[in-house]
């Protein structure tokens, strides 16, 4: 029943910030002066200690386990000496810094062990979380990392990221050898079957086993959760994973040579960089390695993103990537600066979905922005608003509506199992009320975790 | 730095806890947040947001009511005018102007006065900032006022209204009625001696000692073309204007009659409803299907049109130009906060409005004007049509659930 189809899903709503700072050139790869996991990227997982400081580790030594599931691990993404244990307010895990020792690249050709085929299910699922690789993945519902006790119905992989300023996924770094082995590999955990995104101009790895959905339209159109929305919605009672391809083909090589590749692309983005770039560095560098000559000291206040503005944690140079690894965005904080009138600006550099703004007459041009809220929060106002922004079969303001009052029948009814908190993040950019929505439905997908 | 900044920055410690003025605060924030951008920035989930926010949103609405306004003030001026006789040396576009202006200037700020006021308490008592959202409601309320309401009526409509239609729910977004209309639904039923009739839309008086006395001697009459059409008996119906001579369309749509401040003119409203749809504030389904409930009501009554019902005798395009009819669907019916909100639900909301608006002024000669009441109904049930929306979305997920099983 596995073929190789090709879906098509072509998405109206949604949007691509205008934003400037493209990651252009390719730059050399860095070596990291450290490296960190920081469990509160890995939502689900209640993080418990396997190293202490001063401990020798390699590449996929388990630092932290999951309390509930022990076999799901957090593994280091270097070879190194464990440098600290970050621990913030009642001793919670923050995060591990590793300092990593020898040479970062790993070797691509190292020989196929074909071990897989003689496994059980059940060892596979077990194996795949003792490489660390598993927690990378997400399950719907309640967007946390899976639970190894349900089996998923399908497997969703996001071929493409069109969040503001990525570069997608570095073609140099995925193969068709490793994506192939990946397939094979997720196959003998779902009896339903692999879906994998891409954009109509991307090439087609020509591999086997997986579903190929062609999807266009705008940021959020890459997020897993909405192919999944479109395709084969996930229903009460039903799980399914979600990943993207960089994990999938980091799976296919740890799958053929049993080692764990913790190499990544990183895009140096954001209006507020210099020598944007794409550079090859592991997982969970250190900021001041990796923004090394991409910030300059004018004197503004500057917030450093890892990760995309919409959905990527606020750092600092003293801080770490998170995951998914991908990118740093640096943008103007905003707050050094008077405005006087903000709300009766008819400059054209105000970046707005709202055709009140000049901006919105010239989508082509790119705009440079800050982290102001650029208004008071309030009351839901404006309605329609949020469905303009979500390209999915899901009424978000009665959702938003029902997490606020905590009833779980109507969290239900409107859908929360369908949806991640990134999905969102859109509506919550467009948003004149600024309600944290993110935030919102995180705490209703953990509510409903908890009580449900 | 800004001078106005360094003087409001040197002013905060009066405001804060313990100052002097701690009891001014919100609206010592009002003003600051209104005159600079706040310095708040994001602390979780997106790191950027839209430019737009609450307070582009009301003063853009304000904007689109500015032609209304100004055409009111004209017409003001010219009905006055009209009264006296409508002596050709004494017309003076300036001077009716001026005499609108200065009639609507009291109430105007008797309406921002009372209701920014309540808003400023109420945003003290609950230590929160001061909403936007009275800036829209402020100019509605003598907009959609007949001229000679008296000052201290609108105080009065205003402070209910803002206290029992809108802060007893929890201030702007939370209101379930439109809050201007409250106020003038206040009005009517409380004074409706003031609010109908032949006598109210017609400023009488000069005013500063600008305008005219207008007598209401015989054969003079400032009803406005629907209240004619309310009272009209037998016959053949003509509607006049107050002296006399008879109305075309074309009066009625540029506004040149008798009627509320604002709402006589369906080309300023509709230069109005062109700056909310351009700018994306007011959803365009809402307008849209309350013409289309006018239009479908008003041509099923002037098809099965009769004497009982005066009113029937106008056509469908009659229907919109004359009375609040065309200031509702843009202004009154487009509120998000007491619109239905979900997309299907917009056009049956609009609809019924449109529908519900003809029908009570055609067949209820009671109340002159409907639009003003079927806001007010579909008001109250746009949650219900949202939830009838909604359900059908809930409907659709639990079915896919079903036929898995």
């Amino acid at each position: 029943m596995k073929t190789n189809s090709t879906l098509q899903l072509k998405l109206k709503r949604g949007l691509d910030l205008p934003l400037k700072g493209e990651a252009l050139e390719k730059l050399p790869a860095v070596a990291p002066s450290a490296v960190s996991i920081c469990p509160d990227d890995f939502p689900g997982i209640t993080p418990k200690l396997d190293v202490k400081e001063g401990d020798e580790v390699a590449i996929g030594t388990p630092l932290m386990h999951d309390k509930e599931y022990p076999q799901i691990v957090l593994a280091s993404p270097a070879k190194g000496v464990v440098k600290e244990v970050v621990r913030g307010s009642r001793r919670k895990i923050e995060r591990v810094v590793v300092t990593p020792q020898g040479d970062i690249d790993c070797n691509e050709d190292a020989p196929d062990k074909n071990t897989v085929s003689m496994m059980s299910r059940e060892e596979a699922v077990e194996a795949l979380c003792r490489s660390g690789l598993w927690s990378w993945m997400r399950q719907l519902p309640y967007a946390i990392v899976p639970r190894p006790d349900a089996v998923p119905r399908d497997i969703f992989v996001a071929g493409f990221d069109s969040a503001p300023l990525s570069t997608g996924f570095d073609g140099s770094s995925i193969t068709a050898k490793n994506i192939q082995a990946g397939i094979n590999y997720l196959a003998r955990l779902t009896d339903g079957k692999i879906y994998i995104s891409k954009r109509p101009s991307q090439a087609q790895p020509s591999v086997t086993g997986a579903v190929w959905v062609e999807i266009s339209g705008p940021h959020p159109a890459g997020n897993p959760d909405v192919m999944v929305n479109h395709i084969a919605p996930v229903n009460k009672g039903e799980t399914v994973w979600t990943l993207d391809i960089d994990t999938l083909d980091k799976i296919g090589y740890w799958a053929r040579t049993g080692s764990g590749a913790s190499l990544t692309s990183v895009a140096i983005t954001g209006p507020e960089a210099v020598n944007r770039g794409l550079v090859r560095t592991l997982v969970g560098a250190d900021m001041h390695t990796l923004l090394a000559g991409h910030i300059v000291d004018d004197g503004k206040h500057h917030r450093i993103v890892a990760g995309n503005v919409l959905t990527g944690v606020r750092t600092d140079i003293d801080g770490y990537l998170h995951f998914p690894y991908r990118q740093v965005t640096v943008i103007a904080e905003g707050d050094d600066k008077d405005e006087m009138l903000g709300w009766a600006s008819l400059s054209p550099n105000k970046m707005s979905a709202s055709r009140t703004f000049l901006s919105a007459y010239m989508p082509k041009r790119k705009l440079g922005g800050d982290a102001l809220l650029h208004g008071g929060r309030r009351a839901m106002i404006m309605s329609g608003v949020y469905d303009r922004m979500l390209p999915m079969d899901i009424m978000l303001e009665p959702l938003v509506k029902a997490i606020l009052s905590r009833n779980i029948e109507e969290m239900e009814a409107l859908g929360i199992y369908e949806i991640a908190p990134e999905d969102v993040a859109v509506a919550e950019w467009a948003d004149p009320s600024k309600l944290e929505l993110q935030k919102i439905v995180r705490e209703g997908l953990d509510y409903m975790r908890r009580e449900a | 730095m800004n001078p106005l900044r360094r003087i409001f920055d040197k002013a905060r410690p009066l405001f804060e806890e313990g100052g002097r003025l701690s009891a001014l605060h919100s609206v010592y924030e009002g003003f600051d947040s209104f005159l600079f951008t706040p310095k708040t920035t994001s602390s979780s989930g997106v790191h950027m947001h839209d430019s737009i926010d609450s307070k582009r949103i009301m003063i853009t609405v304000v904007v689109a009511l500015l032609p209304c306004l100004l055409f009111g003030m004209y017409n003001t001026g010219y009905q006055n005018w009209l009264g006296a006789g409508a002596v050709q040396s004494d017309y003076s576009f300036w001077g009716m102007m001026l005499y609108g202006f200065l009639a609507v200037l009291p109430k105007l700020l008797t309406a921002y006065i009372v209701g920014l006021g309540i808003e400023f308490v109420s945003a003290q008592i609950k230590h929160e900032e001061i909403q936007e959202g009275f800036l829209v409601t402020g100019i509605l309320i003598p907009l959609i006022c007949p001229v000679n309401t008296p000052c201290w009526m609108i105080a009065v409509a205003t402070a209910f209204a803002v206290i029992f239609a809108k802060e007893v729910f929890g201030g702007t977004g939370y209101n379930i009625f439109n809050v201007a209309l409250v106020t003038r639904a206040f009005l009517f039923f409380a004074y409706p001696a003031q609010m109908s009739g032949d006598k109210v839309f017609v400023a009488t008086e000069p005013i500063m000692g600008v305008g005219h006395t207008v007598g209401f001697a015989d054969g003079f009459s400032g009803a406005t073309p629907l209240g004619q059409a309310a009272t009209h008996a037998g016959g053949e119906m003509t509607l006049t204007n107050i002296l006399g001579d008879p109305l075309s369309l074309w009066d009625a749509f540029l506004g040149l009659i008798p009627g509320s401040f604002g709402e006589t003119s369906t080309l300023c409203i509709l230069i109005g409803a062109a700056i909310l749809l351009i700018g994306g504030i007011a959803d365009w389904r809402i307008i849209l299907s309350v013409f289309a409930g006018g239009v479908v009501m008003g041509f099923v009554a002037h098809t099965f049109s009769t004497p009982t019902y005066p009113c029937s005798f106008l056509t469908p395009w009659e229907q919109l130009c004359y009375g609040g009819f065309a200031f509702a669907a843009v202004f009154m019916a487009t509120d998000p906060v007491t619109a239905a909100r979900t997309a299907a639900g917009k056009y049956i909301y609009g609809f019924m409005i449109g529908v519900i608006a003809i029908l009570i002024r055609t067949y209820n000669n009671g109340y002159p004007e409907g639009a003003m009441l079927a806001v007010l109904l579909m008001n109250a049930f746009a949650p219900l049509i949202d939830y009838c929306v909604i359900q059908g979305n809930v409907r659709r997920r639990r079915n896919r659930l079903i036929s898995k099983a």
